[in-house]
C-alpha cells in the first residue's frame, strides 16, 4: 500500500462520513458544516487524481460560494431547523432501501467491468491551457460553454426575481 | 497507484448517501444539500476517467467545468426558491408545500 493509497483512503472515510452527517443531522447549520467538509475531501480527490485546477474550483466555487449560500439561506429559514422534531420524512425506510440498491448495483457495475488499475501516461503540463483553448474552440466545447453562460446569467436574474421583495403586497 | 473503482466506488457511494438525502429529508435546503452530495459524485467519476484514460485531451475537464457551471445556477435558483417559499408558507418543509395538491 503505497503513501497516495492511504491518503486515498484517509479523505474517503472523511468525505463518507462527514457526507453521512449531510443527510443525517437534524440540526441544518450542523448540515451545512458538515457539508463543507465533505467537499473540501472532494477537492483533495482532485488533487490526488492530478486535477489542481479543479482542486482550486472546488474550494472557490463550492466550499467559498455554494456551501455559504446554503449557510446563508438555513439562517433565513431559521425557525424550521431544530423545533420540528424529526427531519426525516415517514418515508426514510424506503429512501435507505433505494440508496442501498443505488450503491449495490453501481458497485456491481464496476466491479464488472474491465477497469485500469493505474493511469494512462501523464497529464501534460499545460492541461490547464488545453482546457481554456478548448473551451473557446469552435471545434471544440464553444457551444457548451456559450450556452452554460446563458445557463448562469438566466439564473442570476431568475435568482434575484423569486426572492425580490414586493413591498405593496 | 490507486486503481480506478477504487475512485468509482467512491463516488458510488457519495452518490447513494446524496439520494438518501434527496428522498428523505424533509428540509428543501437539506435536498439541495444531496444534489450537491449527488453532483459532486458525477464530477469525480468525470475527473477520474480523464486521468485514467484521456489525461491528454481536454474532454474530461470540459465536462466537469459545465457540471460546476450547472450546480451554481442551480444552487442560485433553488435556494432563491426556498426563500419565494419561506416568505410565503413560512416554512421550508417539503411536505408543507403542498399548494398544487388537490
Amino acid at each position: 500500500m503505497t503513501a497516495m493509497q492511504i491518503v486515498f483512503l484517509l479523505t474517503a472515510v472523511v468525505a463518507l462520513f462527514s457526507a453521512f452527517r449531510v443527510v443525517t443531522t437534524p440540526n441544518m447549520v450542523h448540515a451545512a458544516l458538515w457539508l463543507i467538509v465533505t467537499l473540501s475531501s472532494v477537492a483533495v480527490l482532485y488533487v490526488l487524481l492530478s486535477a489542481s485546477f479543479f482542486a482550486v474550483v472546488q474550494i472557490v466555487v463550492y466550499v467559498g460560494a455554494i456551501a455559504i449560500l446554503m449557510m446563508f439561506v438555513v439562517m433565513l429559514t431559521r425557525r424550521e431547523m431544530r423545533d420540528r422534531g424529526p427531519q426525516l420524512g415517514k418515508q426514510w425506510p424506503w429512501a435507505a432501501v433505494l440508496a442501498v440498491l443505488a450503491f449495490g448495483g453501481l458497485t456491481w457495475l464496476v466491479r464488472s467491468a474491465a477497469l485500469p488499475a493505474s493511469p494512462v501516461g501523464e497529464v501534460p503540463a499545460t492541461s490547464v491551457a488545453d482546457l481554456g483553448a478548448a473551451l473557446v474552440n469552435p471545434g471544440g466545447f464553444v457551444i457548451p460553454f456559450e450556452i452554460a453562460s446563458v445557463l448562469l446569467l438566466a439564473a442570476l436574474i431568475g435568482a434575484v426575481y423569486v426572492a425580490w421583495t414586493r413591498r405593496n403586497s | 497507484m490507486i486503481p480506478l473503482d477504487w475512485y468509482l466506488i467512491l463516488a458510488a457511494a457519495l452518490f447513494a448517501l446524496g439520494l438518501f438525502g434527496v428522498l428523505a429529508r424533509k428540509n428543501a435546503v437539506a435536498i439541495l444539500m444531496g444534489v450537491e452530495l449527488m453532483l459532486n459524485a458525477v464530477n469525480i467519476n468525470l475527473l477520474a476517467f480523464w486521468r485514467y484514460r484521456a489525461p491528454d485531451q481536454p474532454v474530461g475537464m470540459a465536462f466537469a467545468v459545465i457540471v460546476f457551471a450547472v450546480a451554481a445556477a442551480e444552487v442560485a435558483v433553488g435556494l432563491a426558491l426556498f426563500i419565494a417559499v419561506y416568505r410565503r408558507f413560512n416554512s421550508v418543509a417539503a411536505d408543507e408545500i403542498n399548494l398544487l395538491k388537490w
